[in-house]
């Protein structure tokens, strides 16, 4: 995939939670604003399963604008006016950071000889990041779903780093749910003959209707049965009749359809599988001896939570999870559930009282 | 005695002692909270049910979760805090006794404050209009009202002996005025109480 982000080679070896070693690591990231004098402005916002480091810049494969554009940039909640802020591509991700399309040791692609990660493997990159922009402290970290749990690790094993901690729709561990249905997503793009066991750098083929499908599964996750009915309901995509064949013949077909194409031009369906693994692997009270209340027990930052009424894929049940874990660290802690209709991907979208929260809460 | 704030809360302001940990249920907008992190230097954290006014303090900066005390009490450790406070709020828990034990568990000390039902207007409304009272201090019908478990200062004291509590202080209001405690129960409109176990 195409970069256009400044890359920060990581100058050690990276150790992983599997217990190996990742060598000549890198970093792709933007930032945007400027760094104060004392370096006490910085922003760090984690991106989701499928995000990247362009939160507030055009996409360069897509061209589209930044995932969070509505947030960050001048003036916005987020404002870049203010804060410093840095975006990374995670490692395991596909737009410039190490993942299993980056080349091994011996110039081929790592593809499946990657080591599988975890969340916390993802955010001891991104602090060796910190550390080469000579940032010790975050004025705070902010992060949705996956952005969510990075945000978690780092207050968890990383407790000196962020003032404040901004977690959104997001959950402290994967349940059986969610690993259900990223299971669905990993088999849909193994069983396409083109995956090839993952070898599939190079050639022509690419197993994209495997990962167009694992979209379309995950996509529906994101969304709402409310929300869904609303923009499509049982209304057909251009035609008066049913054809009684399996072409889009609804909306939402057509629509599912769009999405999953469209990301299989934007994402590698290997780093699909490496990073779903490591969210399905994240549960942070089993890092800490199995009581969430323990991950949390350094911590001096204030935490945010907010989950979203429509979201089944990390409920507010998940949140107040959370919330009692701090509560019971002693740890300053807010949480609001606000009333969205567009389910889990409300965090992405217009919504006023988010931007209310956001921004009073990194003031 | 901060003029901004509600009588009850001024005087639960004024008697919280500097620095100590706070527990506000029922933050409402945070004025109390506001009050005690910058006056009173206190670390505050609040509990709220409505999202709206949760989404106000977070805006705010204060520290404020979305938790119903009928339910979410049971979440802190014990003593967690120095002070619970509870304000005009016993009155609309679903069980009062319950809230008032997990407001003693969770606080070293707890205020409570809650309209008196029998102050005087209450009981002239009530004998005379043959309905349920409407005044001031209670201003809503009774199909509308929050308050499912009315109170009166004589059954506040009842609750506190039974549940093995000790009144520490006590502060009567009427006309948003503290007045003496000689005939609160006929007098006072409001009550707040301090008390530990």
């Amino acid at each position: 995939m195409p970069n256009s982000s400044p890359i920060f080679p990581l100058p050690e070896d990276l150790p992983l939670d599997s217990g190996q070693i990742l060598s000549n690591a890198q970093i792709a990231y933007e930032t945007y604003g400027s760094l104060a004098p004392d370096k006490s402005n910085a922003v760090l916002i984690c991106h989701a399963l499928t995000g990247d480091q362009y939160v507030a810049s055009t996409h360069p494969v897509t061209g589209k604008p930044g995932w969070w554009e509505r947030m960050v940039g001048p003036g916005k909640p987020i404002d870049t006016d203010r804060f410093f802020v840095i975006c990374a591509n995670v490692i395991g991700s596909c737009l410039g950071s190490s993942g299993p399309a980056s080349l091994a040791a011996d110039g081929a692609p790592y593809a499946m000889r990657f080591p599988v990660i975890t969340v916390r493997d993802m955010v001891r990159a991104l602090v060796a990041l910190l550390d080469g922009l000579e940032i010790a402290r975050l004025h705070g970290v902010v992060g949705g779903s996956m952005g969510g749990m990075q945000a978690l690790s780092l207050a968890a094993n990383w407790p000196e780093r962020a003032e404040r901690v901004l977690v959104i729709a997001s959950t402290a561990r994967h349940s059986a749910q969610n690993i259900a249905f990223h299971e669905v997503g990993r088999q849909a793009i193994m069983a396409d003959p083109a995956w090839s066991g993952g070898d599939y750098y190079g050639i022509e083929t690419a197993p994209d209707n495997g990962l167009a499908v694992a979209r379309m599964a995950a996509h529906i996750t994101y969304l709402s049965e409310a929300g869904l009915t609303e923009k499509f309901g049982r209304r057909l995509q251009n035609r008066e009749e049913k054809s009684f064949g399996f072409d889009a013949d609804f909306q939402v077909e057509s629509y599912l359809r769009y999405q999953g194409s469209g990301f299989t031009q934007r994402f590698d369906a290997n780093s699909y599988l490496y990073i779903t693994r490591a969210m399905d692997y994240f549960d942070l009270a089993e890092e800490h001896g199995g009581t969430l209340a323990d991950a949390f027990a350094e911590t001096s930052a204030r935490f945010c939570l907010v989950s979203f009424d429509t979201d089944w894929l990390y409920p507010t049940a998940e949140s107040r999870h959370i919330v009692h874990a701090l509560n019971a660290a002693g740890a300053k802690v807010s949480f609001v559930e606000l009333s969205a209709p567009h389910g889990h991907d409300s965090f992405l979208l217009e919504h006023r009282q988010l931007d209310r929260v956001v921004q009073g809460f990194l003031e | 005695m901060n003029a901004s704030l509600r009588p009850d809360l001024a005087i639960i302001a004024a008697n919280v002692a500097p620095q100590s940990r706070v527990l506000d249920i029922g933050t409402g907008n945070g004025d109390l909270m506001d009050v005690l992190e910058r006056e009173k230097h206190c670390d505050a954290r609040g509990m709220e049910l409505d999202p709206a006014k949760v989404e106000r303090c977070v805006a705010r900066g204060l520290s404020v979760v979305q938790g119903d005390a009928n339910r979410d009490l049971v979440n802190y450790p014990d003593k967690a805090f120095d002070y619970t406070i509870l304000s005009q709020t016993l009155q609309t828990s679903v069980r009062p006794d319950r809230t008032l034990d997990e407001l003693l568990r969770v606080g070293t000390r707890t205020f409570v404050s809650f309209p008196n039902f029998a102050h005087w207007r209450t009981r002239t409304a009530l004998l005379f209009g043959g309905r349920m009272p409407v005044t001031r201090a209670l201003p809503s019908n009774w199909y509308e009202t929050e308050n499912i478990h009315h109170v009166t200062i004589e059954d506040f004291c009842d609750l506190v002996e039974d549940r093995r509590a000790r009144i520490e202080r006590a502060w009567f209001l009427a006309d948003e005025r503290r007045i003496a405690a000689l005939g609160a129960n006929w007098r006072a409109e409001y009550a707040v109480y301090e008390l530990s176990r």
